[in-house]
């Protein structure tokens, strides 16, 4: 075990080059729908239990497939109405499991990365070797039901690995060389992107994702009711929005439609996004073109800038 | 160190769900419903009326509301009982008030314990839901199958018994099942049962026994959720509950019959400083038009008579 992963240097938020969206835009929003699949009876992962009552978890497992039958289809409307693509972090097997389901976010021409295959096996326990299977098998996957080469990963219920980035940055490109596997979500460090080190020394980057505005975070562990929610996400994005103007920003909503999109709770999530959308010089985006437009014009002044800040100019 | 090779092993990836309970569905994708004089929304309030006992052995685990202090837990215990007592007639009130009939999801064991009470739930004519034996005598994974078939049946026989009624919908305390629940409930003459909460409209439920109908009982809406999991104000109950309401009814419109179904309590709802917000929401509910407050089982009753003309 390390103190430290080591996947990024201390760079602090001040006096960073300039970033500007394109157009101007001051900050760059995104909208992340996971779209899961959890098994009723995974193998047991020794390190994580997936369900906390014997087999059958009906709670647990019942909800979370109400995202799957009714959620998704609600959040897809009001993103249409707002001219949000979503970037759907994907567990993979859904793509056998609901088809639909992606039929009808491909029809949107949504992203997709990986969030591995299902949502019940994690990685903890796992060797290099069954980690790299199991991320070769969901991007694989994705490339042959969409046709896009998977750009980011969200590791399968935050489950990770020391070697997790590395090997979905090795992986990304076996398959699909510099157009696969080049941004993660699984850092919170920053509400910039900012580069990582992989031991294969790719060009690869961190894009902010979010735990403190993701509706599950917010509803399930932190217990917050959907007006403040609503209140929460609007609030992030003054500041964001604010700091832009310095150099751009990244604001990202992760969701869950087992949570955002209970009757009771879209409309607070709604009128965020009528919101946010309603402000100009704000870039409304995907992951990978956030990830895409910063390894293009940002990456190289920003990996210069940490190394002559690391050694103290 | 590797995990052994199942974990990277899938059997059951394929289309549809990863088990043989229930078909996978869009709602989105389902002929729209049609509610009886044309109704939007159907509105389902099921009252629990339930008993906490004091000597919980929480197997395999201590259901939510229960106990949590050693024994004797008396704050609990008693505070559980208050709803049976004084709670339950605000709730009574304020239903008639706005002209709301409920249904009664009942632990058999108050049968004995609180004969008054269930007498005049009985004589109000509303529907009955079992709601098992008591909130101590959970369902679960790894029950002895003799064990759990004699509490079905215990629970149903008294309930039966007692109201005179065919009882056919059915709550798991805690909402939990074995793998032999559906099984059990379906042998038993029970038609539905309200333990999965992965939709917002009725769905067909397989068992080895005969089908099921899955009803839809929010928990996310749940007074015992919403107040006690997530330590929401009752304002914030009254909000979720009317946005849900608009929710619904707006959805209704373009896609066909909704249905608003909230579970309560009278140990929650039924204290004085709650009963405003459920009198409020009632209130705000009751003025849209287009609401039909029904039974479960004329919801079901409705979805069924439209689901066989669909099916042709």
């Amino acid at each position: 075990m390390k103190a430290d992963p080591g996947f990024y240097d201390y760079w602090p938020y001040e006096n960073r080059p300039r970033i500007q969206w394109p157009g101007g835009a001051r900050l760059a929003f995104w909208v992340a729908p996971n779209i899961e699949f959890y098994e009723l009876d995974p193998p047991a992962n020794p390190f994580r239990k997936a369900w906390p009552q014997p087999y059958p978890a009906t709670p647990g497992y019942s909800i979370r497939d109400y995202g799957n039958r009714v959620g998704h289809v609600r959040q897809m409307e009001v993103l249409d109405r707002y001219g949000v693509k979503g970037s759907v972090s994907l567990s993979t097997a859904l793509c056998e499991h609901h088809p639909e389901i992606i039929d009808l976010c491909a029809q949107r021409d949504w992203e997709f990365f990986s969030h591995g295959i299902y949502n019940t096996r994690y990685t903890y326990g796992m060797s290099a070797e069954q980690e790299r299977e199991m991320i070769r098998d969901s991007m694989a996957t994705i490339l042959r039901h969409t046709g896009q080469h998977c750009a980011g990963y969200l590791a399968p219920a935050l489950s990770h690995s020391e070697l997790t980035l590395d090997l979905f940055a090795e992986v990304g490109t076996e398959l699909g060389g510099d157009d696969a596997g080049f941004y993660t979500c699984d850092l919170f460090h920053d509400d910039q992107p900012t580069p990582i080190h992989t031991r294969s020394g790719k060009r690869f980057v961190s894009v902010p994702y979010s735990l403190e505005m993701n509706d599950t975070i917010a509803y399930v562990v932190n217990k917050v009711e959907p007006r403040r929610y609503g209140q929460m996400l609007r609030d992030n994005f003054d500041r964001l929005y604010r700091e832009g103007a310095d150099s751009g920003t990244v604001m990202c909503i992760p969701t869950h439609n087992y949570q955002v999109s209970c009757p009771h709770r879209l409309r607070a999530f709604e009128e965020a996004l009528e919101y946010i959308t309603g402000h100009s010089d704000v870039w409304v985006t995907t992951g990978r073109e956030i990830a895409r437009y910063f390894l293009d014009h940002y990456y190289d002044q920003s990996v210069a800038d940490i190394a002559a800040r690391s050694e103290g100019n | 160190m590797a995990l052994d090779k199942e974990h990277l092993q899938y059997p059951r990836r394929r289309y549809g769900m990863d088990h043989d309970r229930y078909a996978w569905s869009l709602l989105s994708r389902r002929p729209p419903v049609q509610w009886p004089g044309g109704a939007k929304l159907a509105l389902w309030i099921n009252v629990g009326l339930q008993f906490f006992p004091l000597d919980q052995r929480g197997k395999p685990f201590a259901v939510p509301g229960g106990m949590t202090m050693p024994y004797p837990d008396l704050r609990h215990f008693s505070l559980r009982d208050y709803g049976n007592r004084v709670g339950i007639f605000r709730l009574l009130r304020a239903l008639d008030e706005y002209g709301v009939k409920p249904s009664f999801a009942v632990n058999t064991q108050l049968v004995e314990r609180a004969p008054y009470l269930l007498e005049k739930i009985a004589a109000r004519g509303d529907e009955i839901l079992c709601h098992g034996w008591n909130m101590d005598s959970l369902h679960y994974g790894g029950m002895e199958a003799g064990e759990e078939a004699a509490l079905v049946e215990r629970s149903l026989a008294g309930l039966r018994a007692f109201s005179g009624q065919p009882v056919s919908g059915w709550l798991s305390p805690a909402r939990n099942e074995s793998e032999h629940t559906p099984e059990l409930l379906a042998a038993n003459g029970i038609r539905y049962f309200c333990d999965w909460v992965n939709d917002d409209m009725p769905y067909p439920f397989r068992t080895a026994a005969g089908e099921l109908v899955a009803m839809p009982l929010s928990n996310e809406l749940d007074d015992q959720f919403i107040l006690l999991n997530n330590l929401h104000s009752e304002q914030s109950w009254q909000e979720q509950v009317c946005d849900a309401c608009d929710y619904l009814l707006q959805e209704a419109g373009d896609d066909g019959g909704r249905i608003l179904a909230l579970n309560i309590h009278p140990w929650l709802l039924g204290q004085p400083h709650r009963i405003g917000k459920l009198e409020a929401a009632l209130d705000y509910i009751t003025r849209n038009d287009g609401i039909w407050s029904a039974h479960p089982g004329e919801i079901l009753c409705a979805w069924q008579a439209g689901q066989q003309n669909t099916d042709n």
